[in-house]
């Protein structure tokens, strides 16, 4: 079984940079996430979607700044590096929305006056960035232990200029598409908790994308229940 | 957040440890901790681990004009950041002091020591050089952030790879990666930085302090050497004196742990280097370990979207379309229309309750005696507005459209009845736009 897993995957990685041919359905990359890798954050994960990593950190609750803090519930702060030079618009963006898709599932009415800190850096980036950093914001947040009502994950769906759907494309495909799409979903019941879109696109293709994000991420939701497991298992 | 300050008898025990020759994690004073070096997919992205502390790199390069007094030397630009995941302590704006002594540290053995040759980053002479930019990012801080930073500083720069170009003439051509392979820099040698902490004003030395030992130690002296036992840059800091063949004895030691670790790096890079020349898999997904727990992977999985453009059409035809949001305008006059409630315009209130004062300043009471919310501050805020208060119900007479042709005065008295007349029949809402009109 090994043996044939490897051949498969060394088939991929010879065509070169993308992730290879998709085929006509659509396909996520390969997944990787590793729990609890830094000894100083209460939590900790790298995600990787192919060639796609981030690192989150997460320290929380702990204490914050009286001006930060909220008398009911716990302030959420989220911080996104690049790799290259000093952080601009764009990740001041990304970390907005990532704020507000964990503001919308953590519990911080359990830790009022308190801070929650998502520290993310990006370690590199090949396409669908904003998906990997709020998975690796979930896993993390998992790993520190904070409480929240449902995970999340993040899909990016990209629309070429036929109207083909591609899930969780390469940096490649990203610049080639009319439209590119991501959405975060929570895993209770499938619900969209952020959506930012970039492009052209009709109402029909944004439902159908939606809907594809949405079975996509019961495979997200599937890896992150077997990551889990494998940690916790008792064998 | 505030870093947890050391416990006495934390301090204390360290330090009779230390002078007991024996060191928390079991090493022996001169021992390194493991040092791990893992690659990304592109050229010039590496992660050192030196026991827990954790340090991500990145090489990169751009063209620009070179600086006006070295016109044939490309560009170094360093940069190390202390990530906020690194430490509780570091703050955004709270970690300067740290900082500058960290890139200053880096700047001088890397650049000073002229490891890489500038004169090979130039592509036309006076016009148009390289800059090489590495960027450093502190992931987990477990002590000696310097060592970690200058190894994976240059790895990075060992394993980085810039663009061709060719110049004829007058024409310089940029070879994109797929029309060449890309070029590595020339580097003359590698000079890497070991940390040696002292403590009991220089009686005790350990090499590669780990965080704890970091708090308690007296004074630091880092000493960057390259292979060839050539000394890039010495630095003591934290007020230590020490003899002279304290500091002897320290290069000596440096000499020998710079040559175990150029020999781990040039392992690491020959390593990377033979898997991707065999096209083999490289990058973080494999240095992820695969046999711990905490670690899981899954393989490229299709995804069934065949029925995503019924359960799309299902939707949009279930929706129903957005109901009336704006409302049709009503037509007050030829040139003043409404559309949707609106708040009072307090503008023409303002100037009405100065010039007409008995109009508004009369409803104004009628409507404060009605509402029993109206609390005394607002009461005597309108009292102060309008001089004379006309008690009269008969304003609700006067308060009936007026004819367009009217003088501009009645006008504008118009248009703000205009609103009152449509006021009364919501009783509850004009009442609001009062205490909106008189705050």
């Amino acid at each position: 079984m090994e043996r044939v897993m490897q051949t498969e995957t060394k088939i991929r990685a010879e065509s070169g940079i993308e992730s290879g041919p998709r085929g006509p359905g659509c396909s996520l990359r390969n997944f990787a996430c590793e729990q609890n890798l830094l000894s100083r954050p209460d939590g900790s994960a790298s995600f990787l979607q192919g060639d796609t990593s981030v690192l989150a950190g997460v320290y929380g609750p702990a204490e914050v700044k009286v001006s930060k803090e909220i008398f009911n519930k716990a302030t959420l702060e989220v911080t996104l590096r690049p790799k290259i030079g000093l952080p601009g618009v764009a990740e001041k963006s990304r970390e907005r929305l990532i704020r507000n898709t964990c503001e919308a599932v953590v519990l911080g009415a359990l830790h009022p006056r308190t801070s929650i800190t998502v520290v993310l850096q990006v370690v590199s980036d090949a396409g669908s960035l904003l998906a990997c950093c709020l998975n690796a914001a979930c896993m993390a947040l998992v790993d520190a232990g904070v409480p929240m009502r449902a995970l999340f994950c993040g899909v990016t769906c990209a629309l070429d200029s036929d109207g083909t759907l591609l899930l969780d494309p390469t940096a490649k495909q990203e610049k080639e598409a009319r439209a590119v799409l991501t959405f975060a979903l929570d895993s209770v019941e499938r619900k969209l908790l952020m959506s930012t879109t970039k492009g052209l696109y009709s109402d029909a293709e944004l439902q159908q994308c939606l809907a594809a994000a949405q079975a996509a991420s019961q495979h997200v939701f599937r890896f992150y229940r077997e990551s889990l497991q494998r940690r916790y298992s008792k064998s | 957040m505030k870093e947890t300050p050391l416990s006495n008898c934390e301090r204390r025990f360290l330090l009779r440890a230390i002078e007991e020759k024996k060191r928390l994690d079991g090493r022996q004073t001169y021992d390194y901790r493991n040092i791990k070096i893992s690659f990304g997919t592109d050229y010039g992205c590496c992660i050192v681990e030196l026991g827990k502390t954790r340090v991500l790199g990145q090489v990169s390069c751009e063209l620009v004009s070179p600086k006006l007094s070295r016109a044939t030397e490309g560009i170094l630009f360093f940069n190390l950041e202390l990530s906020q995941m690194a430490a509780p302590a570091f703050e955004p704006g709270r970690q300067s002091d740290l900082l500058v002594k960290l890139n200053r540290l880096l700047e001088r053995c890397l650049r000073n020591s002229k490891c890489i040759d500038t004169e090979s980053l130039c592509v036309v002479a006076g016009e148009k050089v390289w800059q090489i930019r590495v960027d450093l990012h502190l992931l987990n801080h477990d002590g000696n952030i310097i060592d970690a930073a200058s190894i994976a500083a240059i790895v990075a720069l060992c394993h980085f790879r810039r663009p061709d170009v060719s110049v004829q003439g007058d024409e310089v051509t940029l070879y994109t990666l797929e029309e060449r392979d890309p070029v590595p820099l020339s580097i003359h040698h590698m000079p890497i930085c070991v940390s040696f902490a002292f403590f009991q004003q220089g009686t005790y030395l350990l090499v590669d302090p780990n965080e704890r030992e970091e708090r308690v130690m007296d004074g630091l002296l880092v000493i960057a050497m390259n292979k060839h036992r050539e000394i890039c840059t010495i630095q003591s800091s934290g007020g230590i004196m020490l003899l002279k063949d304290q500091v002897l004895r320290c290069s000596k030691i440096a000499g020998v742990k710079v040559a175990e670790i150029t020999e781990l790096i040039q392992k690491a890079l020959a390593n990377d280097q033979k898997v991707r020349k065999e096209g083999g898999k490289f990058g973080f997904a494999e240095s992820i370990a695969n046999q711990r727990i905490t670690a899981f992977r899954m393989e490229k999985a299709p995804i069934d979207t065949s029925d995503v453009e019924e359960k799309a059409e299902e939707i949009i035809s279930e929706a129903e379309p957005p109901s009336e949001v704006v409302s049709k305008p009503v037509l007050w006059t030829p040139g003043t229309a409404q559309i949707g409630e609106g708040i009072e315009n307090s503008w023409g209130d303002l100037e009405d309750s100065e010039k007409e004062a008995e109009d508004e300043g009369g409803s104004d009471e009628a409507i404060i005696l009605d509402s029993i919310k109206m609390d005394t501050g607002k009461v005597s805020n309108i009292g102060s507005q309008d001089a004379p208060i006309v008690l009269s119900d008969s304003e609700e007479e006067e308060m009936i459209i007026l004819e367009p042709d009217k003088n501009p005065k009645k006008i504008r008295t118009q248009t703000v009845s205009a609103t009152q007349v449509k006021a009364p029949s919501k009783k509850p809402v004009k009442k609001r736009k009062k205490k909106r009109a008189a705050n």
